[in-house]
């Protein structure tokens, strides 16, 4: 039972990661009606943008100090001194990552989605998967392409829950903001007037702009969102697991396609829903049957939604109109 | 139509890109095939540094009678399919005397078979699996081979730990691993000890909780772990984490110093089976261990130990072959006799394959190695499993 | 002279100009380096014109190719291994043994691939667009995860000891015959009713057109023909590795036959050859040879997106409306009304 219990808080911590990704793609789909292959790799940047923050700010930072580097995280940003590892630390790197990553989602969508607006979705589609890849050689290029050690931005602890489970209390942080920050973006769209224009633009572009929304503007604002929650989870996830490299996106962006999917594309509480039913599945199957199924467990989930129930779990049937 | 002739233009024009300068008659040249890029990275960056350093050696004292060494090196992204496409244009466009590569054995074998064609004596510093020599005559291996690595580490955990239990967490993405799994398993039994549990994960993933919480459950004494560095530094990490203590053994693929970086002191008191240790006292090792750090700056793993060994074994018997043709090559590359290496003395047995000894070792505190033993494989364990 | 007559002549040039060819590249008299490029390039041609078919003709988004290319090679290897070998050399080891041997094995190739399209087609066919697309990838995906598990093809190790056949002719051959065989669907009354289930797939329907029967019918010859592409594939290295099916491969493939233009066999076959060259002259920046790749897919799908040749199409009359597929209506507010009832918009 106790094995159960474990693999199923394991579950847990995974699909909060899925759920954060997996948001973004759902609002940029209710939006635009497009999926951005390239989210899954702004999650990538985002953790390495976090490395950087984190290693290069701190480390260096103390060398041009003259102060011993090691254990030294993150430079001051709240005046002076150096940061030690802590959650503050932690919290801060993944802030400004998010503020960089929503910056890149937002010169994205400018450069290359919205000259394609105009064409088809085939086109739409394509242009991501070329953005995608971009992201990703491009970081072969720019980080290099071997695996680099996130650094350790607060230290880590066992609790021990009831016999013989155990949760870290790095799964624990990465639970909580990722509660967090979904019930933020939940008020963000349902309890703002921008929210609410995000809402306007996704039920149908061309009346949004009759009723003078600025369209433009709030999809910037979306993709902004979106990414800047691909790259909290992308932070949240090195910490967790301190190994990163360029193509760590491609997969987990897929996977959380699915959960979106799952839940209800377009749908926000769809979104946190499936990627918590993925993360939890995928941790049984890998823990009960085999590991070597695991990829295959997040596709076979969207067939099987995709022939059932296309309109996800918590998402309404659309008929379709002629 | 006019399309179709631009574009038919378009492609003359890049056809004709594809040029590569024709050989001299002046210089040895060799073909240099390897993954620097992708999840195993390092392994191909150490064994091209290691190679770069012999050749530059050599080159300075003055080349192989005389000739100076001229190095082809090229990416395969590892891909098997661009590993055969670089080979077939080492010995054809540009007309190599000799190939090394790869480092992992499902591209040497993709590889081999076009040397052997082209009658170009091929040798890879670390593919360990067996398959790789038996394409062909002209085919060489300077390292161990994953039957005798495998009992090595088994034997090492049956009769020096004494452990009558143990579990395996097995790479099946990576041939390397399911290779090493199958002779760990057979040997491990023989020996009168028990697999407990096995549990298996691909090259790449994050996340070994699920696995490991299962393996938890069968109580091994020691858990075998023969993958890749990269994924063994999170095995032992998370493995800690969730509560497990029992040592981890693995194979030479652990070898990197990023092992250490990423798993930390979750890999203390572990133990992996290797070609060399860069902290052993020998006067030859420490030269050349020395001579690294201070070219690139960083401590030379086993890969690019054995990638310089190999690269000196070819231009040894380039020196002693009687003229730059491929079988000559290769009849004195058979010849090789007691090779002294850095990550030991090389002779080549009937199968082409190197026979030399195995290190085990034990990590420390700090990442440092110890050379915990030098590895006698007995000959029953060898003859189980072939 | 009777229609059955002139085609079969044809036939016979094609032949004889593929034999012939085969003989001065088997002589050596062209560098074996070039040799192994354009034999490559006639493999990327059958497999872009047979995913031109399902995507370009029909307008079905599959980006799942290559998990039917892996289904074709290692059935046709597994088959090579363990029987064509034996078949050759019972019927006399000599080159009818081979002929037959290859024969055989790149038919079960491709009805392997092809029994693998009607299972994925049948449930897949019933969705639209994005969706398509991605439950194409994810089984695309899922071949690659069980070709990993099964041990009896390698595994994740690979599968070696595959015959190696290096020949122009079978290559070219299948090349061929791939391109005709699209042709002459796409010249046909199966063909336009392919082309009307791409124009708009609702009014196909009302106009009786069995959609789903055609959708499926494609995307099963579709795939066979990419099973034969896998076969040849196989063949030529001798070695199998799951890892090469993985999406990026086909995505490759989709890159051919968006540059070429999509519903243009010609482009398609333009498409194939120059990215398979491309890779090869860029060969001296092979770290950025991706990052040039990408940086082109997204310019050309900016400036271009109907590609090299997409306004020429088989079906001249409806160049116009392959044009408007392709690019849309631009976005001005007077045909805002225009794009949610009319061709192209986002129907698929």
């Amino acid at each position: 039972m106790s094995t159960f219990l474990q693999q199923l808080i394991n579950g847990i911590s995974l699909g909060a990661i899925y759920s954060l990704i997996a948001l973004g793609y759902t609002m940029v789909y209710g939006v635009l009606k497009l999926i951005n292959f390239a989210h899954g790799d702004v999650y990538m940047v985002g953790a390495f943008m976090g490395y950087y923050l984190a290693n290069g700010l701190g480390q260096r930072g103390a060398q041009m100090l003259g102060m011993n580097p090691d254990g030294v995280v993150g430079r001051g940003l709240l005046g002076g001194g150096t940061l030690e590892p802590s959650l503050i630390t932690a919290l801060v790197v993944m802030l400004l990552a998010m503020a960089i990553c929503a910056a890149i989602g937002v010169i994205i969508e400018r450069l290359a989605y919205r000259p394609v607006r105009k064409y088809s979705r085939l086109t739409a589609l394509i242009t991501a998967i070329g953005v995608s890849l971009l992201l990703e050689n491009g970081g072969q290029v720019v980080f290099g392409a071997e695996p680099k050690f996130f650094p350790e931005l607060f230290r880590k602890r066992n609790f021990d829950l009831v016999s013989g489970v155990t949760i870290n209390s790095a799964d624990v942080v990465v639970l909580i903001i990722a509660l967090a920050l979904m019930i933020a973006l939940q008020l963000i769209v349902y309890r703002t007037k921008t929210g609410r224009a995000m809402r306007a633009v996704s039920f149908n572009l061309q009346s949004a702009k009759l009723m003078g929304i600025n369209t433009d503007r709030i999809i910037a604002f979306t993709f902004a969102l979106g990414s800047a929650l691909a790259a909290a989870a992308g932070v949240l996830v090195a910490i967790r697991i301190p190994r990163i490299d360029p193509l760590m996106g491609i997969l987990i962006g897929l996977k959380a396609f699915v959960a979106a999917v799952l839940g209800g594309i377009g749908n926000i509480p769809g979104a946190m829903l499936g990627g918590l039913l993925i993360g939890i599945t995928e941790t049984m199957v890998v823990g009960y049957l085999s590991p070597t199924y695991k990829d295959a467990v997040a596709f076979a989930i969207l067939i099987l939604i995709l022939l059932f129930r296309p309109s996800g779990l918590l998402g309404t049937v659309a008929q379709e109109k002629v | 139509m006019k399309r179709i002739l631009i574009a038919s233009l378009v492609i003359a024009g890049l056809m004709s890109a594809c040029q590569q300068q024709n050989g001299g008659g002046d210089k040895v040249r060799i073909g240099v095939f390897m993954s620097t890029t992708g999840t195993t990275a390092n392994f191909g960056i150490s064994s091209v540094n290691g190679i770069k350093m012999a050749a530059d050696e050599i080159n300075a004292a003055g080349g192989i009678n005389g000739k100076q060494v001229e190095l082809l090196v090229q990416d395969d992204r590892s891909d098997a399919s661009e590993a055969a496409t670089i080979v077939t244009k080492f010995v054809t466009q540009d007309q190599v005397n000799a190939v090394i590569g790869e480092v992992a054995s499902s591209r040497s074998i993709a590889a081999a078979p076009i040397a052997q064609n082209a009658k170009i004596p091929m040798l890879t510093p670390s593919s360990t699996n067996p398959e790789v020599t038996k394409k062909g005559d002209f085919i060489f291996r300077s390292c161990f081979i994953d039957p005798y690595q495998g009992a090595a580490i088994a034997q090492f955990a049956a009769k020096t730990l004494g452990a009558k239990s143990a579990a395996i967490m097995v790479d099946r993405k990576n041939d390397y691993s399911t290779g090493l799994e199958k002779v760990i398993t057979g040997v491990f039994t023989k020996f009168g000890g028990k697999i407990v549990a096995t549990q298996s994960y691909q090259e790449g993933d994050q996340d070994f909780n699920a696995q490991l919480t299962s393996l938890k459950g069968s109580n091994p004494e020691v858990i075998f772990v023969p993958g890749y560095y990269n994924d063994v530094g999170l095995i032992a990490k998370q493995a800690r984490d969730k509560g497990i203590t029992v040592p981890l053994i693995g194979g030479d693929g652990w070898d990197s110093e990023q092992l250490y970086k990423i798993g930390g002191t979750a890999l203390n008191g572990s133990y992996f089976t290797n070609h060399y240790s860069p902290y052993d006292t020998e006067p030859k090792v420490v030269k050349f261990v020395t001579d690294y750090k201070k070219r690139y700056n960083s401590t030379p793993d086993a890969l690019a130990a054995t990638a310089y060994d190999a690269a000196n074994i070819m231009f040894d018997a380039i020196k002693r072959s009687k003229s730059l043709s491929g079988p000559d090559i290769r009849d004195a590359l058979q010849a090789t006799n007691a090779f002294p290496g850095v990550t030991g003395t090389v002779t080549f047995n009937q199968n082409r394959d190197a026979v030399k000894p195995i290190v085990m070792i034990e990590i420390k505190d700090g990442g440092t190695y110890a050379v915990r033993e030098r590895v006698n494989v007995e000959g029953t364990a060898v003859a189980a499993n072939q | 002279m009777p229609r059955y007559l002139r085609n079969l002549i044809l036939a016979l040039i094609v032949i004889g100009v593929l034999v012939g060819l085969d003989f001065v590249f088997q002589a050596g008299i062209i560098n074996p380096y070039y040799t192994r490029i354009l034999m490559l390039c006639g493999i990327s041609i059958t497999l872009a014109v047979s995913l031109n078919l399902i995507n370009g003709f029909t307008g079905q988004f599959s980006i799942g190719h290559a998990g039917f290319m892996a289904v074709g090679a290692y059935s046709s290897a597994y088959f090579s291994v363990n029987y064509g070998m034996n078949l050759a050399n019972s019927l006399g080891g000599g080159k009818l043994g081979w002929i037959v041997a290859l024969l055989l094995t790149t038919i079960v190739g491709a009805v392997v691939a092809g029994i693998a399209g009607l299972a994925v087609g049948i449930p897949s066919l019933r969705l639209r667009g994005d969706y398509l697309a991605i439950v194409t990838l994810g089984f695309g995906q899922i071949i690659v995860v069980f070709l990993n598990n099964i041990e009896a093809v390698g595994g994740a190790r690979g599968y070696s000891g595959i015959p190696i056949v290096k020949s122009f002719f079978w290559i070219f051959l299948i090349a061929v015959l791939t391109i005709v065989i699209v042709y002459n669907i796409v010249n046909s009354a199966f063909g336009r009713a392919l082309i009307s289930i791409r124009e708009d797939e609702l009014a196909a329907e009302a106009m009786g057109v069995n959609t789903t029967r055609y959708k499926v019918m494609a995307f099963v010859i579709s795939s066979a023909m990419a099973g034969a592409g896998g076969v040849l594939l196989a063949h030529f290295d001798g070695y199998l590795n799951p890892k090469s099916f993985e999406f990026i491969k086909s995505f490759e493939i989709l890159i051919m036959i968006i540059l070429g233009g999509l519903g243009s066999i010609v482009g398609s076959v333009i498409g194939a050859i120059v990215l398979t060259i491309l890779p090869e002259s860029l060969r001296g920046f092979a770290e950025y040879r991706m990052v040039i790749y990408s940086l082109l897919l997204i310019i050309l799908m900016i400036t271009r997106p109907q590609g090299l040749l997409g306004s020429a199409n088989a079906f001249k009359g409806f160049r116009k409306r392959l044009r408007r597929l392709t690019e849309g209506p631009s976005g001005t507010a007077s045909s805002a009304t225009q794009s949610e009832t009319s061709v192209g918009g986002d129907r698929r």
